[in-house]
């Protein structure tokens, strides 16, 4: 692994992948690294698939990550993995919350919501990439709210980053300085939770 | 001196560049992607701002205020920049005192427009030097450029945004604000009052200015203007703001030759840069303006033959068109997973349009939209919507309908329009259908703040942009004042006494308005409480869906077919047990 990472955050608008993406952009900084995040804004609020992505290196260029260039993506809806996984590299990571958030037009029965979307995944994982499954809402809730799903997630990410952990909790410090401090040291907790998972899988 | 750095949006890094600057006055209409700019420079105490009305008055502000001598700024999406394209064209001719900087950003890909228009087409039009940026750091460096380059040239400076450089976090230095001193109003008809006499003259000014700024960036005598980045001589390529980095993300060995400023063009320096390679190509995003103008001067290149004139350009794009370079392997096969179904944008839970648009589609009438969440209303089950172009045309096509149908349609038609777009300019289209007896019906859905942009006030919430108390314009006797004989007023949750209404008001032979008054479920004043929250009597429930027909997010079908009512995601707004015939849906102590 190099010092450059090329990250997705996968998920449907109100998740918190722009918050999540924002720690990347402080946890950057931090390294001493170059960082884009791009976000999308504007129909995040109303229910919709949103993916923000996430590049830290020596220098980076394009905002946006390729289809084979992510080295890990962040998959906070099983549908959303399913839809966003031609991004990822091959030997790269997956992680994914397996809570599910139906979309509109299931919901009307106009579609389907695939059955077995993790069996069908990993059928198809060639054999260097490596893909996680699990109830991060859970873990959320443990932690104190099921907002934090998207430090849990991030969480289970920095097992597989090298990055130090103590840069990530001092970023989430950062991150709800001021007004929001008091969200600080449960976002940590559900950060952890997220990280022991992997250990523990 | 430490050097500070702040990860910012490209939107709030032009907002760091302006304060940075010392700019006194900033006013502008909320667009995305653009709205991020003026509501973080509402964060920098010292900077007046505001929401102005629409994007014309916004320039008209900002005019006035570098006429008296500060720097000022507006901020606006492409298509505000045609609402505020008549001051453009003659602020061109007068120039300034204090520097006046222009921001437009546009939106390639239409991620949140109804259009994807290439604002480089203004400032070849108006004949205003133009600068472009390609990350936060530009952003910020080019926007205090862009004062200086104002005040030097006595001209506006536009800056042209796309999405993704306004909504990209990247590193950005940051430094100490400049104070600046009004510079003393002077009394200088000849340069500031347009007529024919004095624009005769300011005309042959604009061209020569345009020349000499073209000339002075070549020259290199203009900072940033352009960049030449020396690479292998087979191929260079002309590009600027994004599209650089998609060019240095395929091409990393490629001569590049990177332009700042977008407009006028250093054909000069082009020309000498041609000269050094074999191929010249042209990568800009939407119209071939670059292209256009290089060919017109006899220099040869590439451009649009191998790149599309649509959406958001891709390294994968670049690389494909120009070189062997592979693009990178996907872990999965895209077209070996099954499709995923599609996941649009809909009403939130609690949304107030739910209800009207429900009310709108039982009565099958013919809806002339408008832009704002509740353009959502065209979308499935309601499809309550039967055209849609811009802010405030609503209104203006309800009485060209009336008119060309004899009022036939009219007893089926109504426009509908929010409460920010009704005061941008809707208000224009209600009096002329007034004036020329329309007898067309106008629905605005106040629902008390600008709501796709992600809640912005306006002149009829009572507070401004800082959220302090406000004068609110009184919708109602608005519209009587300009002569509307019937308004009325409706809760667009009671949807059946909303369709009655309306209905009532589409038969009236003259024009009528329904103000359909709810506050936005994600704002303070229109959250519900826990106690309006709905639950399920599954004896009563028959499954027959009729609930989930109202798509709203807190409620899905679960797997034994019964609807599931997530308790965090309900606003407690009760539509659903309107809906229900079966009396299967409970809602909380409080009735609403």
């Amino acid at each position: 692994m190099s010092d450059s990472f090329n990250i997705v955050l996968a998920g449907v608008g109100g998740q918190g992948t722009l918050l999540a993406g924002k720690l990347f952009g402080l946890v950057a900084a931090r390294l001493g690294l170059d960082v884009k995040v791009s976000e999308v804004h504007g129909m995040a609020q109303r229910g919709g698939s949103v993916i923000t992505y996430v590049r830290i290196g020596k220098r980076v260029f394009s905002p946006v990550i390729e289809p084979g260039a992510a080295d890990f993506i962040i998959a906070f809806e099983e549908l959303e993995a399913m839809r966003w996984a031609h991004l990822l590299r091959r030997g790269g990571t997956l992680l994914i919350n397996t809570r599910r958030t139906i979309p509109m037009p299931v919901a009307l029965g106009q579609a389907e919501y695939p059955d077995n979307i993790i069996e069908s995944i990993l059928a198809l994982a060639d054999g260097g990439t490596s893909v996680h499954a699990f109830d991060a809402q859970r873990l959320a809730e443990e932690a104190g709210s099921v907002k934090a799903v998207n430090f849990v997630m991030t969480g289970a990410l920095s097992r597989f980053i090298k990055i130090d952990k103590q840069i990530f909790m001092d970023s989430i410090q950062e991150l709800f300085s001021g007004k929001k401090a008091g969200l600080a040291a449960m976002n940590q907790h559900a950060f952890e939770l997220g990280s022991a998972i992997i250990e523990a899988k | 001196m430490r050097v500070l750095k702040e990860i910012f949006l490209g939107n709030e890094a032009v907002a760091r560049g302006a304060y940075e600057a010392g700019v006194k006055v900033v006013s502008s209409y909320p667009g995305t992607p653009s709205t991020e700019i003026t509501q973080a420079v509402s964060s920098y105490d010292r900077v007046y701002c505001e929401w102005s009305s629409n994007e014309k008055v916004g320039m008209e502000v900002a005019i006035g205020a570098s006429l008296a001598g500060a720097r000022a700024m507006t901020c606006m999406k492409h298509v505000g920049l045609n609402v505020a394209a008549d001051p453009l064209f003659t602020v061109s001719y007068t120039g300034v005192s204090g520097g006046l900087v222009i921001v437009v950003a546009d939106d390639p890909g239409m991620h949140s427009s109804q259009n994807e228009q290439d604002s480089r087409n203004y400032a070849r039009g108006a004949k205003l030097p133009m600068l472009e940026p390609a990350d936060s750091q530009e952003c910020l460096d080019f926007t205090r450029m862009a004062y200086d380059i104002s005040e030097k040239y006595d001209t506006p400076v536009m800056i042209r945004l796309s999405t993704r450089v306004s909504h990209s976090r990247t590193l950005t230095e940051i430094h100490e604000p400049m104070e600046q001193k009004l510079i003393p109003y002077v009394k200088n008809m000849q340069k500031n009052v347009m007529m024919p006499a004095m624009a005769v003259k300011r005309h042959v000014v604009v061209e020569s200015r345009q020349k000499q700024i073209a000339a002075d960036s070549s020259d290199g005598i203009l900072e940033n203007a352009y960049r030449v980045e020396e690479g292998s001589k087979d191929i260079g390529i002309i590009t600027s703001g994004i599209a650089w980095q998609y060019v240095k993300e395929a091409m990393p060995d490629a001569s590049v030759f990177k332009l700042g400023m977008v407009w006028p063009l250093p054909l000069d320096a082009i020309r000498k840069f041609a000269a050094t390679v074999k191929r010249l190509i042209i990568v800009e995003e939407l119209d071939p303006i670059i292209e256009t103008e290089l060919k017109a001067a006899g220099i040869k290149c590439e451009g649009k033959e191998l790149f599309t004139l649509q959406g958001e350009y891709t390294p994968a794009m670049i690389r494909e068109a120009l070189s062997d370079n592979k693009n990178p392997l996907s872990a999965f096969d895209k077209s070996a997973l099954p499709l995923a179904p599609g996941r649009p944008p809909v009403m939130c839970a609690g949304c107030p349009h739910k209800g009207l648009f429900m009310a709108l589609s039982r009565l099958k009438a013919v809806v002339t939209g408008d832009i704002g969440c509740y353009t959502l209303g065209a979308l499935s089950p309601t499809n309550a919507m039967d055209v849609c172009v811009c802010m405030g045309a609503s209104v203006g096509m309800a009485h060209g309908i009336d008119k060309a149908t004899d009022s036939e349609m009219s007893e089926k038609t109504v426009a509908v329009i929010g409460d920010s777009t009704f005061l941008h300019t809707g208000i224009n289209g209600l009096i002329n259908s007034v004036y020329n007896g329309s007898r067309s019906t106008v629905i605005i859905l106040d629902n008390s703040i600008t709501g796709m942009t992600g809640h912005q006030q306006n002149p009829a919430t009572g507070r401004n942009i800082r959220l302090e108390p406000a004068p609110a314009v009184d919708l109602e006797a608005l519209c009587r004042s300009v002569g509307v004989q019937s308004v009325y007023t409706v809760d667009p949750a009671d949807t059946d006494a909303s369709r009655k209404t309306i209905s009532k008001a589409m038969k009236e032979p003259h024009v009528t308005v329904i103000i359909a008054r709810r506050p936005c479920a994600l704002i303070p004043t229109g959250r519900g409480t826990p106690e309006q929250v709905v639950t399920l009597d599954r004896d009563k429930c028959t499954r027959c869906g009729a609930c989930l027909r109202i798509m709203c997010p807190a409620l899905t079908k679960g797997e034994d077919g019964y609807p599931q009512i997530d308790p965090v995601t309900c606003n407690g707004c009760n539509l659903c047990v309107r809906v229900c015939p079966f009396d299967a849906l409970i809602p909380g102590k409080e009735e609403v």
